[in-house]
């Protein structure tokens, strides 16, 4: 058994989402015409976008399609040559805008102090310090034990743990993720995954960078595909991993079940 | 060897009786040398810390210049400032020369490039790595240079120790706007200078030994505290 964002307890295996949620008050999410390009190379090309849902959404394509410079555009630390990105009509420029989103990385940046003084110096930040607070975001991390230990001692997957604990505590409406579990094994990628859906159930809305295919399946509702810096599609998860409607992502699919296939024992 | 064996024996006798003399010289060269230090890391972190950090025209040349002040020789550097306080010179007003607070601002402008230069370079290796976190929490540019300084505190006590190091090694500088005046602005390295130039081996020898042992302890406080952080 789970604790939740908001203290009450929750089943892991079982990740349904809470009715009585309402939406963020961030959302639609809309792009207009976002172009990027960096050392003379066309990162990003015309990315129009709108997302107005407030479930998880995975980012996904293939090394090097855009997906990290997107997230990282959407959430206002990457300015784009041209284009727009709103929140709720909102540039994402305004500071009031960005304050009300978390962004964990695929590398955890953690402060060089104790896991507790982790959550403590965000808490502080957004002046919601309180020692009850800092507890139930250690233990929904499974970090309890450990917040007096040195957070760059931990292991990669409890690093990354704390990052998620640390993004929840400026108590966000939306959450971006940028491959949260690459490197992790399976049984730390299945932990931030439930963090993950637990966050969702808390009218968290998430998007998530990843590349792995498992994982979107697991976790999304809904897909961007992002081939070669343009977005191949938008579709809800199960559309995409049925029916593709893009070339590029009937590729990706394709790719990686013969890659699966090919990698089963005999 | 007889000689440099007495002159051991003697320097051991001086500073386990604690000489009156001894005790004076010592006292004003950690006043002098821990006060230059103190006053450079009060300036030198937070600007070590914005060249780092901010984009601003001349920041490159600031840089270099920084860079190249920290090989400034000390004897060049006690010649300009002892030029700026002499009763001629602009700052001649202040009546400063030949005092010790001369002689804390000479090291002052010796340690200062030492602190900011290798605070830049300290602080700019982590901000690579702080940077998107810390824009992903809208931190403002106080809160940002306060984090690294004290994230990356470690390192910034080797560049503070290294700061001492050369103020408390300094000769050169502080003896040319100090005057090595007995009673007043002798310390201990233009003490150990004048001894040996009179012979008293003993006294200089005496006063090596409390420069090295105080080296010894600074880094070892240093070095204890490095490892109770990690």
């Amino acid at each position: 058994m789970n604790i939740s964002l908001t203290g009450q307890p929750v089943s892991r295996k079982t990740p349904a989402r809470d009715p009585s949620r309402t939406s963020t008050g961030l959302l639609p999410l809309t792009v207009r015409s976002v172009n990027l390009s960096i050392d003379g190379t066309a990162l990003l090309k015309d990315i129009s976008l709108t997302i107005d849902n407030n479930k998880i959404t995975a980012l996904m394509g293939h090394n090097g399609a855009g997906k990290s410079l997107l997230i990282r555009v959407l959430h206002g630390i990457l300015t784009p040559q041209s284009g727009q990105v709103e929140w709720n009509g909102q540039p994402v420029e305004d500071i009031k805008v960005r304050k009300r989103q978390s962004m964990v990385f695929q590398k955890p940046v953690l402060l060089r102090r104790s896991v507790a003084a982790n959550i403590d110096y965000v808490l502080a930040l957004r002046k919601l310090s309180s020692k009850t607070r800092r507890d139930e975001l250690l233990q929904i991390a499974g970090l309890s034990e450990k917040a007096k230990q040195q957070a760059r001692s931990l292991s990669g997957g409890e690093q990354q743990r704390l990052a998620i604990a640390r993004a929840l505590a400026t108590n966000p409406e939306v959450l971006l993720m940028d491959e949260p579990t690459a490197n992790l094994d399976p049984q730390a990628t299945s932990r931030i995954e439930s963090l993950i859906h637990q966050a969702s159930e808390q009218a968290i809305k998430i998007i998530l960078v990843t590349h792995d295919l498992a994982q979107a399946q697991r976790v999304a509702d809904d897909v961007i595909f992002l081939d070669n810096g343009n977005v191949a599609e938008h579709s809800s998860a199960t559309t995409f991993f049925t029916q593709p409607a893009s070339a590029a992502g009937h590729s990706y699919i394709s790719g990686y079940l013969q890659t699966a296939t090919e990698k089963r024992p005999l | 060897m007889q000689d440099f064996q007495h002159s051991f024996t003697y320097a051991f006798r001086l500073v386990v009786q604690a000489d009156a003399t001894l005790l004076e010289i010592v006292s004003l060269s950690l006043r002098v040398s821990v006060g230059a230090t103190l006053l450079a890391c009060l300036i030198g972190l937070p600007l070590g810390a914005i060249l780092a950090t901010r984009d601003f025209p001349g920041k490159w040349l600031l840089t270099v210049i920084t860079n190249t002040l920290m090989g400034m020789p000390p004897v060049v550097l006690g010649l300009l400032v002892y030029m700026l306080l002499s009763r001629a010179g602009p700052l001649g007003w202040l009546e400063m020369l030949y005092t010790p607070g001369a002689m804390i601002l000479v090291q002052f402008l010796l340690v200062l490039p030492i602190v900011t230069a290798l605070t830049r370079q300290i602080i700019e290796d982590s901000w690579q790595e702080y940077k998107e976190q810390f824009r992903s929490l809208c931190l403002s540019n106080t809160t940002t240079i306060l984090t690294l300084l004290w994230d990356t505190r470690n390192g910034l006590l080797t560049a503070a120790l290294a700061g001492f190091a050369r103020a408390i090694s300094e000769v050169g500088a502080v003896i040319i706007v100090g005057g090595n005046i007995n009673h007043l602005t002798r310390v201990m390295t233009t003490a150990i200078a004048l001894e040996t130039s009179k012979g008293d081996l003993a006294l200089a020898l005496a006063l090596g030994m409390i420069l090295l042992s105080i080296a010894l302890v600074v880094n070892a406080l240093v070095y204890s505290a490095r490892l109770r952080v990690t």
